[in-house]
């Protein structure tokens, strides 16, 4: 019920008080009537429930979670890494050449 | 700012990698919790994305979810479905909902076999589609049964304003939009008879993702600082809700019980202020809203303000509308799933009278109710 779908704002028709969104390929019109006047701009990405722009989407967080969910995953390849580096050094049947 | 595409908002926090490396550290971060938790997700979206995406199995013995009562399909009363069947019925009359309200049986059935015996129903995806019918059909009264939390009010708040600022004679409103802390605090506060206790099995919130995007997080202050329960905000996706998982045991660990946003790209803590104003415009709370399988709560609900009652269908048709009480299916345990006292499974007529295709308790209606998502998804569980 409340689920709300991230699109990007591809034309403003400020007379009627519309954007016109993309998701995910598909054109769509989107009341801007729950929106400060002039905050949606093109090229925004905002969220949409049924019918209307609810709130634009804040890139700069976005991009930040999206960095940080990056940097678990190094770390964790890294602390992997390790592991088997250690596992290989601590192998006993390995004969040196 | 232009490295971002419009598909990274569902991939970047869909990627599967980024959620077994988030399972990984709850796990190893999970050995330090001072005790057992059980998160309840509020709201329906996260069930259904909790299940769907198999979380419960990510998770460590000592974390539980337990699935709330954020469906505002599921919780609606018999006698509201009711109310909209008989409108339905009326010579002169258009009933319009949302989709999701198809299927919902009332005493007398469902908005689908009102409409199989020849009433004019319509199921429209936004409430500006009910103008275009309105404007069409101009001998008619058209009928607009509102559904849905603070996320969908202002939706509906939006074509009220229309209707009035456009002087349009023939829209009517059937008012169901229902509010969640008052829920929450139902469900945390509220001795249940069944053990004559204080519900003590929720022991942290994950706070709704829309709803949050229109009321700002301030609408949970009151939980970590009265109610000891810590409430972490978070978005739909699963990684959203990894991360706000981790989030919710760093807390415990770390003895805080705070207010936090995990969903920061769309929640801030004032929320959405005109479309918060515009609700406050039209809307009060109306003393009791009875939720199903849940009774009555005060002030869970909104309706029209008085000024506005000749837009009121509740108003209008007050003489056909019945006001009796009708009970819940007595096997059925949705109560009890709800306070987080059973699981869907443990419910004898689960799977068998119950289906989604034939629901019988509220939990089994909607997509977002939790039997409906364990009969979908629920197979993997032990």
């Amino acid at each position: 019920m409340c689920l709300s779908i991230p699109s990007k704002v591809v034309e403003i028709n400020q007379e009627l008080n519309l954007a016109v969104v993309d998701t995910m390929g598909v054109t769509r019109k989107a009341g801007l009537d729950l929106v400060e006047e002039g905050s949606v701009k093109v090229g925004d990405y905002v969220l949409i429930h049924i019918g209307f722009v609810m709130n634009k989407i804040d890139e700069e967080d976005a991009l930040e979670s999206l960095k940080v969910y990056n940097e678990i995953l190094e770390k964790l390849d890294e602390e992997e890494r390790e592991r088997l580096v250690l596992e290989d050094d601590n192998c006993e049947n390995r004969t040196l050449q | 700012m232009s490295e971002l595409q419009l598909k990274d908002f569902y991939d970047g926090f869909r990627n599967p990698d980024v959620i077994g490396g988030l399972a990984k550290l709850i796990n190893e971060e999970a050995k330090q919790l001072p005790h057992p938790i059980n998160i309840m997700e509020v709201c329906g979206g996260h069930t259904h994305s909790i299940m769907k995406y198999g979380l419960p199995q990510l998770m460590p013995q000592n974390i539980k979810f337990i699935h709330g009562p954020g469906c505002p399909v599921c919780i609606m009363p018999k006698e509201r479905i009711d109310h909209a069947y008989i409108l339905s019925q009326q010579e002169d009359v258009i009933l319009v909902t949302l989709g999701d309200m198809i299927k919902v049986p009332g005493s007398k059935g469902s908005l689908q076999d009102a409409r199989a015996k020849g009433a004019d129903v319509r199921f429209v995806y936004s409430p500006l589609d009910v103008l275009k019918i309105a404007v069409e059909n101009p001998e008619k009264k058209v009928i607009f049964f509102a559904i849905g939390f603070e996320t969908t009010a202002p939706m509906t708040v939006a074509l009220i304003d229309t209707v009035i600022k456009r002087g349009i004679k023939n829209i009517f409103f059937h008012i169901n939009h229902v509010t969640v802390p008052e829920v929450m605090v139902e469900l945390i506060d509220s001795r249940d008879e069944h053990v004559d206790s204080y519900n003590n099995r929720i022991d942290a919130f994950l706070g709704p993702s829309h709803v949050s995007v229109i009321t700002g997080a301030k609408i949970y202050e009151k939980f970590p600082k009265e109610y000891n329960r810590p409430v972490v905000v978070s978005g739909f996706e699963p990684v959203d809700v990894m991360e706000a998982i981790l989030m919710l045991v760093r807390q415990f660990n770390e003895q805080r019980c705070e207010l936090e946003i995990q969903y920061k790209r769309l929640v801030s803590y004032e929320g959405n202020l005109k479309a918060q104003q515009l609700v406050e415009k039209y809307f009060e709370k109306a003393d009791l809203f009875k939720w199903r399988g849940l009774g009555n709560i005060p002030e869970s609900g909104y309706k029209l303000k008085n000024e506005y009652s000749e837009l009121d269908a509740q108003i209008i048709y007050d003489a056909i509308l019945p006001k009796e009480e009708i009970e819940d299916h007595k096997l059925c345990i949705c109560g009890d799933i709800l306070r987080g006292m059973a699981n869907p499974p443990e419910c004898t007529i689960f799977g068998t009278a119950c289906k989604p295709s034939s629901p019988l308790g509220s939990c089994m209606v909607s997509s977002e109710g939790a039997c409906a998502a364990y009969y979908k998804y629920g197979n993997l569980l032990k």
